[in-house]
């Protein structure tokens, strides 16, 4: 891979130890996937980020890049943390792991990486425009970036996510490439997909489909019109259940038009979107004892919505509302928060139900993300419930 | 006898070679404090990957395994340096940031449990230093085991 002198420079350490050892990460990384040169990024988004899964060694790793000298040279957010970074006791996080997430956060901060703690950047301030190069780990937000923005990213990983924001640069290959933005697979679905629990369900049956090949790129027919909040829960579940880093959809994402549909394909039915839903439906609903929303985050409008239906009501069970702070920040002056708070409804801002440290919490899970049910019964070892958004708010009320 | 590979991770080490002809996830296939390899079925199954030369295909499994490559290295139970035959992404990142020096496009077969080895990461050599099969060495720990990356 040809380096230019500046970027040969970061690789012979002129720029510090933590900066040396991004380079490498990258240059790696571009020599076992063929690229042929380093190019800019104007965005960033790292994922690992809750101590849950960074554990004491990802802890040490960030600490010691930001011991470094690492500084972020680009737009730079972060990924869900483990917990509520200002109200994290009413969530119930014991007081160790508050303690050790807090030095993960200060690690990133002091390395100029803002601390959004959200899943969803493209809804606070972190949008990239079509045809831009970017870097971003968390699953579902490149796929909605390449997919639905037309921005263009690898699925990128923790720590190379990190060594881009630290030099600006990744390495040329995959999805930054026309070539590889070809569709692999067409998918024509015969079924009305209509909300957030059935954009999941789609995702998860074409997931599967994808699973097993070498290039996992759909091109989806039969959806006339899907949602930000569609397209955002059908991205997660398309991500988690099919490694797929994006898709093309005519009449909705950009590039639809510019690629050549491929002869190979599959048809999907409403039979198969209710087997999906049954498959991550396990938990019997008497048993169901946790309610979450905003898997990914929550939008301002899901918020309003939650809202409207809690107003005057009490919750039975634990219901987590997951969203970014600068969302919450809009529902407090809006009156939502106080409506959902009054219900018994808790906000769990900067954090949700798949990275948060609760494993032998609960039983049983209701959401309508298809991507939180994989890892509730993967992860937290919980039994599922799939349904649609409305009913899922039913669902804490019971 | 030398083979040369292609340079991953930098840095220099030595160590008798632990070579597997499956792939290895390190979270979860490998317990990241003492080393061992806690995958059921596979062929390096209760074996400690410690300080040896460890040669596999490929790595696999969750992208967390980086992490525990850099876990080992700080409870000094690394493996001295990392022989694949394509790496990607897990194992390249968690060599860079371990200090591990890794080389790859080596082939498996050269390769036989025991043949001590020094790993050149910076230009992807590989010195064999005795004849294989002779005075094998079940464990390479207390072999120099210097590196240029130490963090």
């Amino acid at each position: 891979m040809d380096l230019t002198s500046p970027q040969q420079a970061m690789l012979d350490g002129t720029h510090g130890t933590a900066v040396r050892k991004s380079m490498q990460i990258l240059t790696a990384l571009g020599k076992i996937y063929g690229a042929e040169k380093l190019i800019p990024v104007t965005s960033v988004q790292i994922a690992g980020v809750s101590y849950d899964n960074l554990g004491e060694a990802g802890l040490r790793f960030l600490a010691e890049m930001a011991a470094g000298g690492g500084q972020a040279r680009v737009l730079t957010t972060l990924n869900p943390a483990g917990m509520d970074v200002e109200a994290w006791q009413p969530m119930g996080i014991p007081a160790e792991f508050a303690a050790q997430q807090i030095r993960v956060l200060d690690a990133f901060s002091q390395m100029g990486v803002l601390t959004t703690c959200s899943c969803t950047p493209y809804l606070i301030g972190n949008l990239p425009h079509f045809g831009e190069h970017i870097a971003w780990a968390e699953s579902s937000a490149v796929c909605y970036a390449n997919a639905v923005l037309g921005a263009r990213t690898n699925r990128e990983g923790g720590p190379s996510a990190l060594a881009a924001a630290l030099t600006g640069f990744t390495p040329a290959y995959g999805l930054h490439l026309d070539a590889n933005r070809q569709p692999s697979l067409r998918v024509d679905v015969q079924a009305e997909v209509r909300g957030t629990a059935s954009f999941g369900a789609l995702g998860q049956v074409i997931g599967k489909a994808l699973e097993t090949r070498a290039i996992r790129l759909p091109y989806i027919t039969g959806i006339a019109q899907a949602s930000l909040e569609e397209l955002k829960s059908f991205c997660a579940s398309l991500a988690t259940y099919g490694g797929a880093a994006m898709f093309h959809m005519p009449g909705i994402t950009p590039e639809a038009d510019g690629v050549r549909a491929p002869v190979e394909g599959i048809t999907i039915t409403s039979a198969a979107l209710q087997t999906a839903q049954t498959e991550m439906s396990t938990a019997n609903p008497i048993h169901v004892d946790f309610v979450s929303l905003g898997c990914p985050h929550l939008t301002i409008e899901e918020i309003r919505r939650i809202a409207e239906r809690l107003r005057g009501r009490k919750v039975t069970k634990t219901f987590w509302i997951t969203t970014a702070r600068p969302t919450k920040r809009l529902a407090d002056q809006m009156g939502y928060t106080r409506i959902i708070e009054e219900s018994g409804a808790l906000f769990a801002v900067d954090t949700c139900c798949v990275v948060a440290p609760i494993r032998g919490r609960f039983q049983a899970i209701a959401t309508d993300s298809a991507k939180a049910c994989y890892y509730a019964a993967t992860k937290n070892n919980m039994q599922t419930l799939l349904r649609s958004f409305d009913e899922v708010i039913e669902e804490a009320l019971r | 006898m030398i083979v040369t590979g292609r340079s991953i991770a930098p840095g220099h080490a030595s160590g008798a070679a632990l070579v597997s002809d499956k792939a290895i996830s390190f979270f979860g296939g490998v317990d990241p404090d003492s080393g061992i390899v806690l995958e059921q079925g596979h062929p390096l199954h209760g074996q400690s990957i410690a300080g040896r030369v460890l040669v596999f295909p490929s790595g696999k499994g969750s992208t967390v395994g980086s992490y525990t490559l850099y876990r080992l290295q700080y409870q000094g139970n690394a493996p001295a340096a990392i022989l694949n035959v394509n790496c990607e992404t897990i194992t390249a990142v968690g060599c860079i940031i371990a200090g591990i020096p890794c080389v790859d496009q080596i082939q498996i077969e050269d390769f036989t449990d025991g043949d001590m080895l020094t790993v050149d990461g910076d230009t992807g050599s590989v010195t064999f230093h005795q004849v294989k099969s002779a005075n094998r060495l079940p464990n390479a720990t207390g072999l120099d085991r210097s590196r240029g990356e130490m963090p």
